[in-house]
């Protein structure tokens, strides 16, 4: 089952165009959107979110096109997006007051929950919180109607490692009901490491690369060695080399045909999700 | 029930949490009937992803070492503990045999060698 269904999808603002000939989020799963900064990952969300409109495709949320059915598809998503639209001079709690009663679903003892664990005083105002606190709060505004799909752009992004790990905690506390997805955008790619399930990766407005968890820690490694090892076969089945006056590296997709010709001297790394963003996009580019 | 994963080890985090189930099951501390905790519930306590749960516990299905009935969960099943220790002797005896030959290409005695495992078996 997909939750989000994204075909034939074409957006071009200035001289950037985004290309999706298909892309299908999982039901039930996290799903990690990563990409350099400007890359399409926020346009992408928009489009989902149906705040931009699209120049051909379809994007399909819940079965539904979000172009036409966007009213009852968004009574089931949470996003937190930037900038978050809040009125800066209301308090926190009017800003509930504001939002539940859009929702059927609202929650007030999980917003009031969530607020505890994040320490929120709901009486100050919203152009008083921090930046992080702001993030917070959005989050929790998008999570307190326990929405289906959960959508995040960047809502990490310029928090401390305690609150990512706390927001991480709560993500998967949603997720423990096999019907919530999660699908979100991030450059600080460990958090993806951690519970991640699927990863989609996008450059230059293409999806380049979608996999899941087990088969991105499995597959990827990092090869480096001395210069006379890097043979015709190997460099073919190598992304994003780098050679310098002391050696070479690079990102393999290991199959076994390549595991054969590695030889003694070559070391084989492990390669993280952040490695694969670097070697891709450097590959990208010759 | 304990079970301690690590991000550095080479060893894939699924394999990791079957292999220490297969432990526990193989040891005795988890017997025939005991539910094991959902493929979810399981994913948030270990911070790791439901993908991976759901892969260790596919592979302990494989083997034979738990059931999953859906919608009620995953339970540890009858194994034969006599064949599974069976399995693990055979799988001892095959290190055994690695041990020997090196034991044998530098030279060290059956004595030697004796004295060394006994060493070691009694720090453990």
């Amino acid at each position: 089952m997909n939750v989000i269904e994204i075909d034939n999808v074409k957006k071009t603002l200035g001289n950037f165009t985004l290309d999706i000939p298909h892309l299908a989020i999982k039901e039930g799963y996290i799903t990690g959107f990563i990409g350099q900064n400007g890359s399409g990952k926020t346009t992408t969300l928009k489009l989902i979110m149906n705040l931009l409109k699209l120049d051909g495709g379809q994007i399909k949320v819940f079965g539904k096109d979000v172009a036409t059915e966007s009213k009852q598809i968004h009574e089931q998503i949470g996003f937190v997006g930037e900038p978050t639209g809040y009125m800066t001079e209301a308090t926190l709690e009017q800003t509930k007051q504001m939002i539940a009663p859009f929702y059927k679903t609202w929650d007030d003892a999980l917003f009031n929950k969530y607020v505890k664990a994040f320490q929120l005083d709901t009486s100050k105002k919203i152009k008083e919180l921090s930046q992080g606190q702001n993030k917070q709060a959005a989050l929790i505004m998008a999570l307190s109607h326990r929405p289906k799909l959960i959508l995040l752009d960047e809502a990490t992004a310029n928090l401390d490692p305690v609150i990512r790990a706390q927001i991480l905690d709560i993500l998967m506390e949603h997720m423990q009901s096999e019907e919530v997805s999660v699908f979100y955008s991030t450059h600080i790619t460990s958090d993806l490491d951690k519970a991640s399930d699927y990863v989609v990766m996008m450059n230059n407005g293409k999806v380049v690369l979608y996999e899941d968890k087990e088969t991105l820690d499995s597959k990827y490694l990092i090869i480096k060695g001395p210069k006379k090892a890097l043979n015709d076969t190997l460099e073919k089945e190598l992304i994003g080399i780098q050679k310098n006056a002391f050696g070479f590296e690079g990102l393999a997709r290991l199959s076994e045909n390549m595991a054969k010709t590695l030889g003694n001297e070559l070391i084989c790394e492990k390669a993280n999700i952040e490695d694969i963003m670097i070697f891709t996009q450097r590959g990208s580019r010759k | 029930m304990d079970i301690i994963i690590s991000n550095q080890s080479a060893t894939p985090l699924y394999l990791q949490i079957s292999e220490q189930m297969k432990h526990l099951i193989v040891t005795g501390e988890l017997t025939a009937g005991d539910m094991l905790p959902s493929i979810r519930g399981l994913a948030k306590d270990l911070k790791v992803s439901i993908i991976t749960t759901k892969k260790a516990y596919e592979e302990l299905e494989e083997g034979g070492f738990i059931e999953t009935l859906p919608g009620k969960g995953s339970y540890v099943s009858t194994v034969n503990l006599d064949i599974l220790k069976e399995a693990q002797i055979s799988k001892i005896e095959e290190s055994l045999h690695d041990i020997i030959e090196s034991a044998k290409k530098i030279g060290l005695s059956k004595a030697e060698l004796k004295e060394r495992i006994e060493l070691l078996y009694e720090e453990e």
